[in-house]
């Protein structure tokens, strides 16, 4: 048995007297692709954030490649975080920075080893990777169009290729056609770059075609299983949100096989 | 620990020498956070004439995107050294990955500069760039110019729309910059108009003291303070404080798409955003600078009293005799133009804030410097003017 990638236990995140997270657990295996499904205000994106360590949760443990983050600070953590990408739900690309010089922040922040001319060259691997033109480079983010962001986001978390890669809400503001095409390189990067995807997404078709397994949080805690099994979980909550109107064409996709 | 595949491990290269030159051996994990590692040990290969070199790959515990573009640059080295570059079993995936990738690209970038094939720099290239760059200034400068025209002559077109209407005003947002603006700056204004006459009544005492006559003290204090000081001081404080709030405010709406919202909705963002601001500084500018000038004329009776030993009965009858009936009304009239002035450089500014949080802070910037040049500019004016008329 391999250790988890991600590895959360008993988290529980309070703001005020407003409980967000009661003792969630959460475990994220190698190469897989996991989604993280919830309503409005359960707190996934307090879980994402405590996950990146942008907030310290009131109790619980972290572990990102065995590393516990709750209990690093300084280098140490900073180390955990060169391990792993993000892209944020509205790109959070530097404004005032060049694509080019977006994907290449992290190299010189991590990598300071890297020449000029190679940081460019490893740059433009990656944004040719996910698919953008090569003069997109020169482009300022209030240049790309919406589905250009999100890729330009993916290649800025691809910089160091890390295994583990955060996505959150990848294909919300994208058209159906443009939200396929997103799952289908985040599934073709999956499998070339063998990635550990951890996805917050409300995509039905985004879960269906992507995740391995999801996690569900319902009452402040989370529900882990296969994509097949969570579908007949008895949560009522659950239950609205796969067998609603929207989520039925999949379900005999996803019996059938 | 248990040793996962996803600890850390060290990225090992044994080169051998064989009969047809070299042996290359890659084991452990071959990954960007290594890369000092990396570019260490393969810059440190002596390729020193080998003719053939065979790399073997199979055993890597791992090999990413970095890695394979480090491997792909000492492949295409080798061979422009004219080495045979073989790789035992097929190459690693990551490898192909970044072929695909990148020779595209490279064979496009070759294409152009055969073409060109670098024409002379004329001589005449310095000048011509001075040229263009002051051709382009001016241009600008002119654009400038005639942006902030329009914007003047939009906000006084909206205001004379409304003003038979108080009602479509928007009191309510009015009243917040009233506040913003005017109330919440009475403690630095204030603080500020009392080190002022402090400082000059300080500094006349110590040069009218030779002459005997430190009874002018109060004179300096009370026509300074009342007919430039209190006013000028406010206004450049206020320029500081709010100029830099507005274009701030409206910039930050205008990068998050709530200036075309609002346009989207059929409300005139000049209507709404810049209007209630103009008005709400024009209001409270001139009540800052009475309170800027009760607080300066009372730092003078304070300083009177504490360096003079003058009593106030004293300073209050000589205040009254030092002013004339004009030198409180020709401070105050600056205060509304100062206020329309610092307003209208704030939000033009931030209404010109478009793509980046850099042009945020450009143009916030500007907005201050602008605001505080105009205060002074129109000052310099009013004194010339008051100075014709006799007041």
């Amino acid at each position: 048995m391999i250790s988890p990638v991600l590895e959360v236990r008993g988290l529980v995140n309070r703001f005020g007297t407003q409980v967000v997270h009661d003792g969630l657990d959460m475990e994220v295996h190698e190469d897989e692709v996991f989604g993280i499904v919830g309503g409005s205000g359960t707190g996934k994106s307090v879980l994402l954030r405590s996950v990146l360590g942008l907030q310290r949760p009131q109790a619980g443990t972290i572990r990102i490649e065995g590393h516990d983050i709750t209990q690093l600070a300084g280098d140490a953590l900073r180390a955990v975080k060169a391990r792993y990408g993000v892209t944020f739900q509205q790109g959070a690309l530097y404004s005032s920075l060049s694509l080019l010089q977006n994907v290449q922040l992290p190299m010189v922040e991590y990598l300071p080893v890297l020449s000029p001319s190679a940081r460019d060259e490893l740059a433009m691997l990656k944004i040719r990777l996910v698919g953008l033109p090569a003069d997109a480079a020169r482009k300022y983010p209030a240049e790309l169009s919406g589905g250009m962001i999100k890729r330009a986001a993916l290649a800025r978390a691809l910089a160091l290729d890390p295994r583990l890669l955060f996505l959150d809400e990848p294909t919300s503001g994208l058209d159906p056609i443009g939200a396929a095409e997103f799952d289908e390189l985040m599934l073709y990067l999956q499998k070339q770059l063998r990635l550990t995807v951890v996805m917050i997404t409300h995509d039905l078709d985004s879960i269906f075609r992507t995740c391995n397994r999801v996690g569900v949080i319902v009452d402040h805690r989370m529900e882990t299983d296969t994509l097949e099994r969570i579908v007949d979980h008895p949560n009522p909550w659950i239950q609205a949100y796969f067998h609603g109107e929207r989520a039925s064409i999949h379900l005999g996709v996803t019996h059938g096989t | 620990m248990r040793t996962g595949p996803y600890d850390w491990r060290r990225m090992v290269l044994e080169v051998r020498s064989t009969e047809l030159g070299l042996a290359l051996d890659l084991t452990g994990e071959w990954r960007a956070l290594s890369f000092a590692q990396i570019d260490a040990a393969l810059a440190a290969v002596d390729l020193g004439g080998a003719g053939h070199i065979e790399i073997t790959t199979e055993r890597l515990a791992a090999l990413d995107l970095t890695g394979a573009w480090r491997l792909r640059q000492f492949v295409l080295h080798a061979r422009q050294m004219g080495a045979q570059v073989a790789f035992a079993g097929t190459p690693p995936d990551q490898l192909r990955l970044v072929e695909e990738v990148l020779s595209p690209l490279e064979s496009a970038k070759a294409a152009p500069q055969a073409v060109h094939g670098g024409g002379p720099a004329g001589p005449l290239e310095a000048e011509v760039v001075t040229l263009a760059f002051i051709g382009r200034r001016t241009v600008t400068l002119w654009e400038d110019m005639i942006g902030a025209l329009a914007f003047v002559g939009r906000l006084t077109a909206t205001a004379a729309h409304l003003l038979p209407h108080p009602r479509g005003l928007r009191p309510i947002s009015i009243a917040r910059h009233v506040y913003d603006t005017g109330i919440t700056a009475i403690p630095i204004v204030a603080l500020i108009a009392f080190l002022i006459s402090v400082i000059i009544a300080y500094m006349s005492a110590q040069q009218l003291r030779s002459f005997g006559a430190e009874i002018f003290v109060v004179d300096l204090v009370t026509i300074g303070v009342l007919r430039e000081l209190g006013v000028l001081l406010t206004a450049i404080i206020v320029a500081g404080r709010s100029g830099s709030a507005f274009a701030a405010e409206i910039g930050s709406m205008k990068l998050n798409e709530e200036v075309d919202a609002l346009q989207a909705t059929g409300v005139d963002p000049v209507e709404a955003l810049v209007l209630p601001r103009v008005l709400g500084l024009f209001i409270s500018l001139p009540l800052l600078t009475v309170i800027a000038d009760l607080i300066g004329l009372i730092g003078g009776a304070v300083l009177c009293a504490a360096l003079l030993h003058m009593p106030l009965d004293q300073y209050v009858n000589r205040v009254s005799q030092a002013i004339s009936p004009t030198t409180f009304w020709v401070g105050i009239i600056k205060a509304p133009v100062f206020a329309v002035l610092i307003a209208m450089a704030g939000t033009h500014r931030g209404m010109q804030v478009r793509g980046s949080s850099r042009e945020l802070g450009r143009l916030t910037t500007m907005a201050v410097v602008q605001a505080i040049f105009l205060v002074i500019l129109a000052d310099a004016l009013f004194a010339v003017l008051f100075m014709e008329i006799g007041v």
